[in-house]
């Protein structure tokens, strides 16, 4: 069977591995819009952050034998607290000054915690085994949908419409939302909003660790693995707007199945279509397609 | 302090009981710029009292140095008893004062309903929905509202209304009239007045001295920074030409 051409095969094969890319790229930037909105800060460091949470679990896999499952509940938390440490310490004393200084610091945390990962480990990848519950695939009549990349596609869903649901229809939420807008007044309400601001930030990291937990079966576990991937995460978060929890979400999934797409009928193209849209979103409506214009 | 010694010990006490916000010399900065040079002033439990002065005395700077919402302050501020001048705007908030700024600080990213209910409450004895909504029946028809598709008016009734389910028992309004129709400035009068009734203390900043004559017990003029003059409401008519000159109207 083919359509324009194209074995049907090769199309969902692409489209699938469009769709867990996008599950990637939607928690990633989603943890990216969330930390923006409440911090006012480009979190830089969100790749180094993604590579840790899938070497943390890693490490519990080979140095204690701590498998996949609980490797989804511990890692999200340590890598968190580290997040919270970082928060505490640095980007604290930073929430008054220039955009820039946050993404300056967060860049160079970054390329610290990657060249400690790289002198540590070596850049070449460590594999992380599938866990057993996984191996196999199933029959779709029309393709074969291996088991892992199933289940990524569908907790990521989870994960994030858990997210946009905790911040759009909840009462943390609403306090969220509002002191995304005018924190000095949410804390002359009595909401104790520098604390608010630790754990949304330690979230945040913790988002992105999940999603290197979730990506280490799939992808090598290196210390470069974060840094080839927000580069594009950028591009998602620039083209949904910044700040918009379901727009990073709708964009990071779209984008992933467009690359995907690209990737069957031009694949020369496939690497560049996410910055040949960021380009013309840019050029259309400069607050991202989801943005608000400030 | 021979005065303090020839007072008997239980008026000491009335007195102290009697004010439920005193400010000592209260100094306040915006960065470089400094705004309050030392600002005494009391309101006792149950008054409604207004700050009156023109546009830059400070008025608003004081409202906002008593909920330390400022960069930098000094001097002091004892609320129920309590030394505040140290703590954050969150803690202050939990002892019981709430305020309302001029801007109106309404969000738009929530729904009027969701507006009403983000102040946390501190203590018990605020109002309940449905009290507020008979207070304001405008915003029982609007809940579903985007909170900024209101209008002025509403979304004035929005901010007051929103503090009083917190259960504080001061209130800190920031020009609660500004730019209002007169029969809404009416409705807030009213308010205010019922709302004295209910045993709430009001800290009022006003621009408009007619509207505050109509609601106030007390007056300070606010100048430079400083307070200037105290004016009872029942001396208002009497020196209503001072007034005048110090408001420059």
């Amino acid at each position: 069977m083919e359509i324009f051409g194209i074995p049907t095969q090769a199309l969902f094969g692409q489209l699938l591995i469009g769709l867990i890319n996008g599950a990637f790229y939607a928690m990633l930037s989603l943890g990216l819009a969330v930390i923006f909105g409440l911090l006012n800060i480009i979190n830089f460091t969100h790749g180094a952050q993604y590579m840790m949470g899938a070497f943390c679990a890693w490490f519990l896999l080979e140095r204690t034998g701590i498998g996949y499952w609980w490797a989804l509940i511990i890692v999200p938390i340590v890598v968190g607290i580290t997040g919270v440490v970082i928060e505490r310490t640095m980007l604290a004393r930073l929430y008054k000054l220039d955009h820039l200084y946050g993404l300056l610091l967060t860049f160079g945390l970054a390329l610290i915690i990657q060249g400690v990962f790289t002198n540590a480990y070596g850049s070449s990848g460590q594999p992380y085994r599938l866990p057993q519950e996984f191996v196999g695939a199933y029959n779709l009549g029309f393709m074969f949908l291996p088991k892992y990349r199933a289940w990524v596609i569908v907790l990521s869903l989870v994960v994030c419409l858990g997210t946009w649901f905790v911040i759009e229809r909840t009462k943390l939420g609403s306090y969220l939302r509002a002191a995304t807008e005018n924190p000095t007044l949410v804390q002359a309400f009595g909401v104790n909003v520098p604390r608010m601001i630790t754990l949304t930030y330690g979230f945040g990291v913790g988002l992105a660790a999940l999603a290197g937990v979730m990506a280490a079966p799939i992808y090598q576990v290196s210390p470069q693995m974060g840094a080839n991937l927000i580069i594009v995460v950028f591009a998602v978060v620039v083209i949904g707007g910044m700040g918009s929890i379901m727009g990073a979400i709708l964009t990071g999934f779209g984008l992933g199945v467009m690359e995907g797409l690209t990737k069957v009928f031009y694949a020369e193209a496939s690497n560049t279509v996410i910055f040949v849209i960021m380009v013309i979103v840019l050029l259309v409506k400069p607050a991202g397609l989801f943005g608000r214009e400030r | 302090m021979p005065e303090a010694a020839t007072q008997p010990a239980h008026d000491a006490r009335a007195t102290g009981d009697a004010a439920l916000l005193r400010v000592r010399g209260l100094r306040a900065w915006y960065g470089e710029s400094h705004i309050l040079h030392g600002v005494d002033f009391e309101v006792r439990r149950g008054e409604v009292v207004t700050l009156l002065g023109r546009n830059g005395a400070g008025k608003t700077t004081t409202l906002r140095a008593i909920m330390g919402m400022v960069p930098r302050r000094e001097g002091s501020i004892v609320f129920d008893g309590e030394e505040t001048i140290a703590l954050p705007s969150n803690r202050i908030a939990r002892l019981g004062i709430a305020y309302c700024p001029e801007e109106r600080g309404i969000f738009s990213s929530l729904s009027v309903f969701e507006n009403l209910l983000l102040p946390p409450v501190v203590r018990p004895g605020g109002l309940g929905i449905d009290a507020i909504y008979d207070l304001f029946p405008n915003l029982r028809e609007r809940r579903a509202s985007q909170g900024t598709k209101l209008s002025g008016g509403e979304q004035q009734m929005l901010a007051i209304g929103r503090i009083l389910r917190t259960g504080a028992r001061l209130l800190l309004l920031d020009e609660p009239t500004e730019g209002l129709a007169p029969v809404i400035v009416q409705q807030i009068g009213r308010t205010i007045a019922h709302l004295k009734t209910e045993g709430f203390t009001i800290l009022l900043v006003e621009q408009n001295f007619r509207f505050a004559a109509t609601v106030a017990d007390r007056h300070y003029v606010i100048e430079h920074g400083r307070v200037a003059d105290m004016i009872p409401n029942t001396e208002l008519a009497t020196k209503m030409d001072k007034l005048h000159e110090y408001l420059g109207v």
